[in-house]
């Protein structure tokens, strides 16, 4: 398949191997913004005319089609947030900070996102609870085995990501919750690197809550989603109030706030973004998800292949699920290798990624990242192992 | 300079550091790190009587940031705080395409064109930020 007439980004020379921090965007996405600033711009919920009657319905249907692509059971279950951080935030804050006792165990694991960590660590700090890891195996992937050995009486929650940012490894979900949940534990899943890339189905492994964010899945930013079961968010407790959640407010007394699921989207929201949204929905859906998932792997394993050929390349995770390949380069930190392959357009992440206690686990602070989505090709990649190749080549461009 | 010769000379200050270790309890210590990328360093500055007597340095950082360090160690041990910064003051214009002073310079002169490439900036610069630290520190204390 070739995507070039699809995605303007793809035919300005660039070769983008960083689709784990944001992926491009196809014309069906940007059009569809643009066709709403320019022909029914107007607010959500609040008109008695035309165009506002047309955005409240768009504004809607992206809503039924979110249900569908990760098949919640119910519309109310789809909060819209500006990210996966908002979402995973509003988990934390919204809900566990008020069912939370001092001393209950959240847990972890050394690959979390920061988005996915720091929240927990700031109710560690204010409310006494505490945080602990499941350990990683060699491959750096949790085991059932794990889970179970690191759930104790006190543990109520467990909160992991579907794939990891750096080592690219996918959890078996289902099975993880379907254990949790036999021990009264809740699930949190961060779906950033998952939903984008692998078929989501939350009804199937009953996950209790779920974030990811559109920008990682063709959509534009500022707009991501808060899954829930509906009986866990009707206890969250909304961060904002204000406009377009209450029902009335005659006095303080006489607060209501709205239903699911407006009663947490205080304020105008990102109107253009969930329409974009749901044309990235639309065109995920014409591509195919398990078509996705199967090219990510194919290109992954090709990179692997090409890369494990090269003496002074040491691959951190020789087994990733995903499209996600971290190496480093012997002798030249990871951050020189990016600037080194800048020079020839191609744009690789160099760093701890955002997930910075996983230096425990792997032992190396930083590492160069491939994350690659399904519009690359094995040309690109051919491209990138020939820069790879030459050692002598890198030491004396990368300055 | 000759493309070559700044090259080699980065390189070399790059494979073969100086200076590199940790400093006893005598000595200032300060962390300088970019947020915008991952070069971390720790600075260890012993200073005597408003000279700098010895720096050392430890830390994980790319080729130019680590490069940079190496060069202004050298060119700092021994010399008195005013000329310290009156070297700080020409680097950081050299950074900035402000007038400056080749001569101050020396070795650092290799990183003269680097505002070419704006995001390598911050890495020249970086121990920089780090020794001002340490100098202030040094005047608090005295
Ligand atoms: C695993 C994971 N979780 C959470 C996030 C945060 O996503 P966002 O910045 O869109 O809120 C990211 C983004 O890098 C991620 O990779």
């Amino acid at each position: 398949m070739n995507y070039k007439d699809d995605f303007p980004m793809l035919n300005t020379g660039i070769i983008y191997f960083d689709n784990g921090a944001t992926t491009f965007k196809p014309n069906v996405v940007i059009d569809s913004m643009d066709e709403y600033y320019k022909e029914y711009s107007a607010n959500a919920h609040r008109g008695d005319y035309d165009i506002s009657l047309k955005v409240d319905v768009a504004y809607e249907k992206v809503r039924d089609k979110v249900k569908e692509f990760i098949n919640a059971k119910r519309r109310e279950e789809i909060i819209y947030t500006k990210g996966a951080t908002e979402a995973l935030n509003m988990i934390v804050e919204g809900f566990f900070a008020n069912i939370l006792e001092p001393g209950d165990e959240v847990l972890i694991t050394n690959s979390e996102h920061a988005s996915n960590i720091l929240p927990w660590y700031k109710l560690a700090k204010n409310k006494g609870i505490d945080v602990n890891f499941i350990p990683l195996d060699e491959t750096f992937h949790i085991t059932l085995a794990n889970v179970k050995k690191s759930i104790t009486d006190k543990t109520k929650v467990i909160s992991i990501a579907e794939i990891t940012n750096v080592v690219g490894d996918a959890r078996d979900i289902k099975e993880i919750t379907e254990y949790a949940h036999s021990k009264g534990v809740f699930v949190v899943v961060d779906g950033a690197q998952s939903v984008a890339h692998k078929k989501t189905d939350v009804q199937a492994t009953d996950i209790d809550f779920l974030a990811f964010s559109a920008h990682k899945m063709c959509g534009p930013t500022g707009i991501g989603i808060l899954y829930g079961k509906k009986e866990l968010l009707e206890e969250l407790d909304p961060l904002y109030t204000g406009g377009g959640m209450n029902e009335s407010f005659d006095s303080i007394s006489e607060v209501y706030y709205k239903d699911l699921p407006l009663r947490l989207e205080a304020g105008t929201q990102n109107i253009a973004g969930i329409i974009g949204l749901g044309s990235a929905i639309d065109y995920l859906n014409s591509i195919g998800m398990d078509n996705i998932y199967y090219t990510e792997q194919q290109l992954s394993r090709y990179l692997i292949e090409q890369l494990s050929k090269i003496k002074h390349i040491d691959i951190i995770n020789m087994e990733p699920d995903s499209g996600i390949v971290s190496f480093n380069v012997d002798g030249v930190f990871a951050q020189d290798v990016a600037v080194y392959l800048n020079k020839y357009n191609i744009c690789v992440r160099a760093g701890n990624h955002c997930a910075k206690v996983l230096k425990n686990s792997i032992g190396v602070k930083n590492t160069v990242r491939v994350s690659l989505y399904f519009y690359n090709t094995k040309s690109e990649i051919d491209k990138l192992v020939e820069l790879l190749s030459d050692r002598d080549k890198i030491m004396k461009e990368m300055i | 300079m000759d493309p070559e010769l700044r090259r080699e000379i980065i390189l070399d200050n790059y494979n073969n550091p100086q200076h590199k270790g940790k400093g006893t309890s005598n000595y200032i210590k300060v962390n300088t790190n970019n947020s915008s990328c991952i070069d971390n360093i720790d600075l260890w500055v012993l200073f005597e009587d408003n000279i700098i007597k010895d720096i050392k340095f430890d830390g994980e950082a790319c080729a130019i940031s680590t490069a940079s360090t190496s060069i202004m160690i050298k060119e700092l041990i021994g010399k008195s705080l005013d000329e310290a910064l009156r070297f700080i003051d020409s680097f950081e214009k050299m950074i900035d395409e402000e007038k400056y002073n080749p001569e101050l310079l020396n070795e650092a002169n290799v990183f003269d064109e680097i505002y070419k490439q704006a995001n390598r900036k911050t890495c020249a610069t970086l121990p920089y930020k780090g020794i001002i630290k340490a100098i202030e520190e040094y005047k608090k204390r005295r």
